[in-house]
């Protein structure tokens, strides 16, 4: 049934998976949206539980409103600070704007830089490091948050608004914590070689992950900490 | 492993190497999907011992085979072995195996993370099996209902090994589910738009929805019940108020898409094989397409139908009970569509076929007890009974292990290119079909005479007895028409008669290769110009009512019953031209990738390093459990002890997962060719 007869030259030009798909989308780009979905999915499993939980705990101390403990006559406080996550969740939004002059950067490598200022925006290193930084503020702010609130006497064992809330953030701080590490790998493979067109992709799947992390947490900041 | 450190780094002179590494560092589909295949034929066994043991105890009332605890572990990991070790990785297996084939491509998207998928599920399986040699295997169900499982009532490590492994195995899961959606939406031929897949590749398609949304939501249950055992939180304490039925509802949300998942892939296998064998373009194609897609999105309505029982209320039991309903008109529409294939068709009853047609009956029965217990009052009835044992093994066993086997019958010698004994085949068919029957009929009328689910003994004079004697002996049968079906494979390995490149005069893509596939799969990936490409070639007469373009991608005037229906758009036209592609064509020529200068993934070992890596953190929590007990008992050397095991093994896991992570990702697919 064969009519064109088989030699080496069929296969030579034959390009792999990185030059054609059928949508013409990168293989990796598709997965990481697979991947969001999926943790859409996880994120609205524990984001689910928290709020069937709220107000179903038996002792304090509660998000949003004092508990005197009955036995021992102490008084707990509020547990959210609202002001200080604000500036915590400003600073995760930054990141992300951060992320998009990164991405950006690394896309428009070839264009010439004349003035100070393109420099520095076209600078993916300066971008990809600050958009790290800003992740790293965000986690120290909620390993800020994390320890005053054990002191002030909610742990993760306290009551299930502990077990739900810590457990919440903890899955998004892991995640922040993953995506820190990604972006240090970027910067570190860019710094080491520089990032090539090859690469444009890896960048832009991270900057997905990054901007989806970020999203989640408005979600998270709206539903626990600005809704009572 | 002195072997795998001297191995040459491309073993590929040969069309098939063979050897450990081979094996062990393989990234190809093909490879894959029969190691998937012959692992969980393995696990498949031992959950038919497991099985067997059941109701070798079951036989008679007041059995002592086995005590009441060893009963639970029985089945439990019956249970637990079945879905996650046996159904869902042989239906991995085909899904590795078959969806690069039928879609024309040369691997998967991601070759290196479908070999990772392979190596988490062996050691996810080879973990959980572990629990036997600690006599803790598990004991709380496949379902693992809290409080049962928290740890008051469960303080050993059984719930830790089911838990973990359950873990373990999500992961496998998931990886392939991102793996094989990337692979189905990119990698198509030209011209294979989505109508025209194959609809096994549709059904692993939907499949793979379901994999990707389900499994997120158990691995929270999983890590709420972990955080409980081991960290002391509240989930599923109801003295700190929690909600009972929390892990109920997570658990179903993820288990009945979970049924699903079981059975999509066993209906997209007969819809392969039933065409074939009847010589007919599968009846309704579109509507087989839209029912899967229904049934997907329908299966994430119904989960609490397994909660008719818990008290949520006339609400929710209506809603529940109306949505699980209307799941029987996609079901039944394939049933029928099914049929409508095989009416007026010139019908070859080979093994495959028997096995198919099997599933269509079967899985009817199956079914129709289903749609009973849809209707919360008889639920109520039937509910913990063996009337529901009954039902999910009509759709299990005659369901989804009827259509894998029509499967591996079917492909069997495109898998390894020699023909499986069709005179054995249908002994074993007949076999099963009688020992199945005999074991999961009476089931039906034990549960309706009130016998409850999971008890390991029964007194004598509940009228009983003759109904669990005929299932006992019926699952002996069973067994032994299993086991000839497992010897017909072991003998044709070696000795089966050779298959060409089409044994069966099937219609898709796969046939269109010399069997087994060469590493590259398509020397030239062919232009797919209808859904039955090789009957275009072979007997175009099959498939005159079959919309058609005969002029490549970029003009799609459809034809129907050879009048023009109109213009469509037959792909995403500019992306859809390769270099290497050609009309479609039937290869028979053996040459190396090499030879034809096809650039293949290089062979790795990183990705199973990377799933040890990981299985040995997640196991970590174990010595946890070692130190409660140690704690508990007073013992403070053996607690600390086991805390630094822990310690150990949880950081060694990880740094050598994400050393070999690292190693991975920054190693190229493969190696500079040119």
């Amino acid at each position: 049934m064969t009519s064109v007869p088989l030699t080496a030259a069929h296969g030579v030009n034959d390009a792999h998976s990185h030059h054609h798909t059928s949508t013409g989308l990168d293989n990796k780009k598709l997965a990481i949206w697979a991947f969001i979905g999926s943790e859409c999915m996880l994120f609205a499993s524990l984001i689910s539980t928290y709020l069937i939980y709220k107000g179903r705990s038996r002792v304090g101390p509660f998000p949003h409103e004092t508990w005197r403990d009955p036995s021992t006559g102490r008084v707990f406080k509020e547990i959210l600070d609202i002001p200080v996550t604000s500036a915590s969740t400003f600073v995760l939004l930054m990141s992300s704007l951060a992320m998009v002059l990164a991405l950006a950067a690394v896309q428009n490598r070839n264009v010439p830089k004349r003035t100070r200022g393109e420099r520095i925006l076209g600078s993916s290193q300066l971008w990809l490091l600050m958009t790290a930084l800003l992740g790293i503020t965000f986690l120290g702010f909620q390993a800020y948050e994390f320890t005053s609130f054990v002191r002030e006497g909610l742990t993760i064992r306290t009551n299930l608004f502990g077990s739900t809330f810590f457990t919440l953030t903890g899955f998004h701080g892991a995640h922040v914590t993953a995506g820190v590490i990604w972006l240090l790998t970027l910067l570190a493979i860019d710094r080491k070689r520089g990032l090539g067109p090859r690469d444009e992709v890896n960048v832009d799947i991270a900057a997905l992950y990054w901007h989806f992390v970020d999203v989640v947490w408005i979600a998270i900041f709206t539903l626990v900490y600005l809704i009572k | 492993m002195a072997t795998i450190a001297t191995a040459p780094a491309h073993v590929g002179v040969e069309m098939h190497p063979t050897g450990l590494r081979s094996w062990l560092a393989t990234v190809d589909h093909k490879r894959i999907g029969v190691l998937y295949l012959f692992t969980a034929l393995f696990f498949f066994l031992v959950g038919g011992v497991e099985a067997i043991i059941i109701r070798a105890q079951l036989q008679g009332p007041n059995g002592t085979l086995v005590d009441a605890h060893t009963y639970n572990q029985l089945f439990t990991m019956h249970g637990t072995t079945m879905i996650f070790l046996a159904i869902m990785p042989l239906s991995a297996a085909f899904f590795n195996f078959l969806i690069p084939l039928q879609i024309g491509a040369r691997d998967v998207a991601f070759p290196r993370l479908n070999a990772f998928s392979y190596w988490v599920f062996l050691f996810g399986g080879i973990f959980m099996n572990i629990s036997w040699l600690f006599a803790a295997a598990p004991d709380g169900g496949w379902f693992g209902y809290t409080p049962l499982t928290t740890r008051t009532y469960s303080p050993g490590m059984s719930i830790d090994f089911w838990v973990l492994s359950l873990q373990i195995l999500g992961v496998s899961s998931l990886a392939a589910g991102f793996n094989f959606l990337t692979t189905i939406i990119n990698m198509r031929a030209p011209g294979m738009n989505l109508m025209r897949m194959p609809m096994f590749t549709w059904a692993a398609f939907i499949t793979q929805f379901l994999i990707v949304l389900a499994f997120p939501v158990i691995t929270i249950a999983l890590v709420f019940l972990l955080f409980d055992r081991f960290f002391g939180t509240n989930f599923y304490q109801t003295s700190a108020g929690a909600d009972p039925l929390l892990w109920q509802h997570l658990f179903w949300i993820f288990g009945h898409p979970e049924v699903y998942i079981l059975i999509l892939p066993a209906f997209g296998l007969v819809s392969e094989v039933i065409p074939t064998y009847a010589r007919k373009p599968l009846f309704g194609y579109p509507v087989m397409v839209f029912s899967i897609i229904l049934i997907a999105f329908l299966g994430f309505g119904v989960w609490a139908h397994h909660m008719f029982a818990v008290g949520m209320g006339p609400v929710a039991d209506t809603v529940f009970g109306v949505t699980t309903m209307l799941i029987a008109i996609p079901t039944g529409v394939k049933i029928f569509n099914w049929i409508a294939t095989m009416h007026g068709g010139s019908l070859r009853f080979t093994t495959a076929m028997l096995f198919a047609v099997a599933l269509v009956a079967l899985f009817t029965i199956g079914g129709i007890s289903g749609v009973m217990h849809a209707s919360p009052p008889a639920d109520l009835q039937q509910t913990d009974t063996y009337f529901i044992v009954a039902h999910f093994h009509y759709v299990l066993f005659g369901g989804s292990m009827m259509g894998i086997f029509a499967g591996i019958y079917h492909y069997f010698p495109k898998i390894t290119g020699r023909l499986l004994s069709e005179p054995l085949g249908k002994l074993s068919f007949w076999t099963m079909f009688v020992g199945m029957n005999l074991t999961f009929f009476p089931m039906h009328m034990s549960g309706l005479l009130g016998m409850p689910r999971r008890i390991y003994r029964y007194a004598a004079d509940q009228g009983w007895d003759g109904f669990n004697l005929a299932s006992s002996i019926g699952s002996y049968i069973l067994a032994a028409g299993v086991l000839i079906s497992m010897w017909n494979i072991i003998r044709s390995l070696r000795s089966g008669a050779r298959a060409g490149n089409d044994p069966w005069g099937a219609p898709t893509l796969e046939w269109a290769i010399p069997s087994p596939p060469p590493e590259y799969n398509f020397a030239r990936i062919p232009t797919v110009t209808s859904r039955y490409p090789l009957w275009d070639m072979k007997a175009p007469a099959l498939t005159a009512e079959v919309p058609h373009t005969r002029q490549g991608d970029k003009a799609m005037h459809v034809d129907v019953a050879g009048k023009p229906a109109g213009v469509t758009h037959a792909s995403p036209a500019p992306h859809s031209r390769q270099p290497a592609e050609s009309p479609m064509h039937i290869e028979t020529e053996s040459y190396t990738a090499r030879q034809l200068g096809i650039p293949m993934p290089d062979m790795t070992i990183k990705p199973l390093w990377v799933a040890l890596g990981m299985t040995i953190m997640l196991a970590s929590p174990l010595f946890l459990t070692k130190k409660f007990a140690a704690e508990q008992a007073g013992n403070a050397a053996a607690a600390s002890s086991a805390m630094t095991m822990f310690w150990v093994l949880c950081l060694g896991g990880a740094v050598l997962m994400i050393a070999q992570l690292y190693n991975w990702l920054l190693t190229p697919l493969e190696s500079d060719h040119h």
